[in-house]
């Protein structure tokens, strides 16, 4: 079985898998995965693949980028939408916004449904996610 | 809640800090020694450094700003304190204020008598993406940063959350900085030490000298309102919503309450003092809140045995205009999802009822994250003893500071009080 860490989580990804870890004392889900349950301290935690679906809690549009974001071709004139998206099983998880105008940020909703999608970039696949 | 108290009681007996700004050429040491000089010449019947027993110093990365590790022992020999034990310590933006906590800590425990607390840091060496690439290593380098969060990202997340929660607008964000820099432009230690009204007027004056056509603003909100002006940096924050890129250094002298008297007649009691840790903001309940920050609060409320309408003057920890919306809820001086209104109305301003970050708060003086929490305590330092020149709050006798790492994963929240002898 794979680890519970992040190396675990973006090879999942790279097959179109958004997995978390559920503890097998408490029944508490995490997204992302964990190896040790933080609520009861168990420590048998099993893996659990999520549906993806989710509604959108908080976003931005990106117009000063780091790094990695500039050599993926964003920056001032090309901004990118980040956000925290709650998933339909409860947990919260960060990631890119994609298929929204990043520079119209008054016209996105928090609330707005979303599914997940992966997003390559470089040589990694990255956690997106998309209107439902 | 367990209540704590300290072993024994500790004062703040000298505070001092360097300009904060951009500063070519000088390194963290050059504005350690600025800030000691300083708080020396603030101690009233005179400091011997001798005495001093120890030095706690906050910095969050001069690895990655200077190239620089393993920073306690090089300021404490700057200042002539080696072999005395030096300890450096990390909490992102919070390092200084709980740099602070760990000298009171070892004051009130008996182990040391006379301690330093410190904060350095210095950030405009690297280029902008450089430094935006540093300072997201606060969040998780695994889950939040490959997703595309910066940290203006983070709190502009959490300001569109709070907007769509409770009704601000992005003005509402606008006048927390109109209203920081009025309080900066009466700082001389402050980067901006400009209101917004001034700097829109030079560059009115500005495009005018060099023949070009001069923008018309009506106010400083239609010149916040100019993309040109005032560019998106992460919507809805922009560039003056966003505390700068800052130099600085700030240092406090911490002694055993019992031998203040040997330092001056006028100590600062610390008689509150909280603290706590958080998940990454995508693991917490709430982006419209820091809960750290609520847990910190209601421990040095606790310990201090006062309520929140006897502080008298708050320095908190606006590194955006929205955290400082978010932290006058948090801190229990306006209900959850008003503080805003109080913004609207007024009420944060240097007049006002409840006056916020006088020194012009991380915002309009800077923020040397590394320096930023001891920055802090030097504004209360002089709040208390009625040395705030042109920005005194009358009769100041009780202060807050509230220090936040990260986005919350670190809160750090003291009280101090000026008792009159």
């Amino acid at each position: 079985m794979r680890e519970f860490n992040g190396t675990s989580f973006y090879e999942y990804l790279g097959e179109s898998k958004l997995m978390g870890s559920r503890c097998e004392s408490c029944g508490t889900l995490y997204v992302p995965p964990r190896p040790l349950c933080p609520s009861c301290y168990g420590e048998t935690l099993a893996w659990e693949e999520m549906s993806g679906r989710g509604r959108l809690v908080a976003f931005t549009t990106v117009h000063i980028a780091p790094t990695a974001m500039i050599e993926a071709g964003y920056g001032r004139d090309n901004p990118y939408c980040v956000g925290i998206v709650e998933l339909d099983e409860g947990p919260e998880i960060s990631g890119q916004i994609v298929g929204v105008d990043a520079t119209r940020p008054g016209d996105i909703r928090v609330g707005t449904p979303l599914r997940a999608t992966y997003v390559k970039r470089g040589d990694g696949s990255f956690l997106g996610f998309e209107s439902a | 809640m367990t209540v704590r108290t300290l072993g024994r009681g500790v004062a703040v007996v000298g505070a001092g800090m360097s300009k904060f700004g951009a500063f070519p050429g000088r390194s963290t040491r050059d504005l350690f020694v600025d800030a000691f000089k300083e708080m020396r010449s603030s101690v009233d019947l005179g400091l011997d450094p001798e005495v001093i027993e120890a030095l706690y110093v906050g910095n969050y990365s001069s690895d990655l700003f200077e190239g620089q590790g393993h920073t306690a022992p090089i300021m404490a020999d700057w200042v002539g304190l080696t072999p005395r034990p030096a300890t450096r310590i990390e909490d992102a933006c919070a390092s200084s204020g709980v740099a602070f906590r760990e000298g009171l800590i070892a004051v009130a425990s008996g182990m040391y008598d006379i301690v330093l607390v410190g904060g350095i840091e210095k950030m405009t060496d690297l280029p902008t993406e450089r430094v935006t690439d540093t300072l997201a290593t606060a969040g998780d380098a695994i889950y939040e940063i490959p997703a595309g969060f910066t940290f203006p990202g983070f709190y502009a997340a959490m300001a569109t959350a709070y907007m769509n929660r409770y009704g601000a607008t992005p003005e509402t964000f606008m006048r927390v900085g109109i209203k920081n820099h009025e309080n900066g432009a009466l700082n001389s230690k402050a980067q901006f030490g400009s209101r917004i009204a001034d700097i829109m007027e030079s560059k009115k004056k500005r495009a005018a000298d060099k023949g070009r056509p001069v923008p018309e603003w009506a106010d400083e909100l239609a010149f916040l309102e100019d993309e040109r002006a005032n560019p998106t940096i992460s919507w809805p924050m922009r560039l003056f919503d966003c505390s700068p890129i800052s130099d600085g250094a700030a240092a406090l002298l911490l002694v055993a309450e019992d031998i203040a008297d040997r330092f001056t007649d006028r100590p600062l009691h610390v008689i509150g003092t909280g603290q706590a840790s958080d998940a990454a903001l995508h693991d917490r309940p709430d982006p419209t809140s820091i809960r750290a920050a609520r847990l910190a609060a209601d421990q040095a409320f606790t310990m201090a045995g006062i309520g929140r309408d006897a502080v008298d003057v708050a320095e908190v920890h606006d590194c955006f205009t929205i955290a400082e919306v978010i932290a006058t809820e948090d801190l229990g001086f306006f209900p959850t999802g008003e503080g805003w209104k109080a913004v609207e109305d007024g009420r944060t301003a240097r007049t006002g009822p409840r006056p916020i970050n006088t020194s012009g708060g991380l915002k309009s003086k800077g923020h040397p994250v590394g320096a930023s929490g001891a920055g802090q305590v030097v504004e209360i330092w002089k709040q208390l003893r009625g040395e705030a020149g042109d920005r005194q709050i009358p009769d100041a006798a009780i202060g807050l500071t509230h220090n936040v790492g990260g986005t919350g994963q670190t809160c750090v929240v003291h009280i101090f009080e000026r008792r009159d002898q």
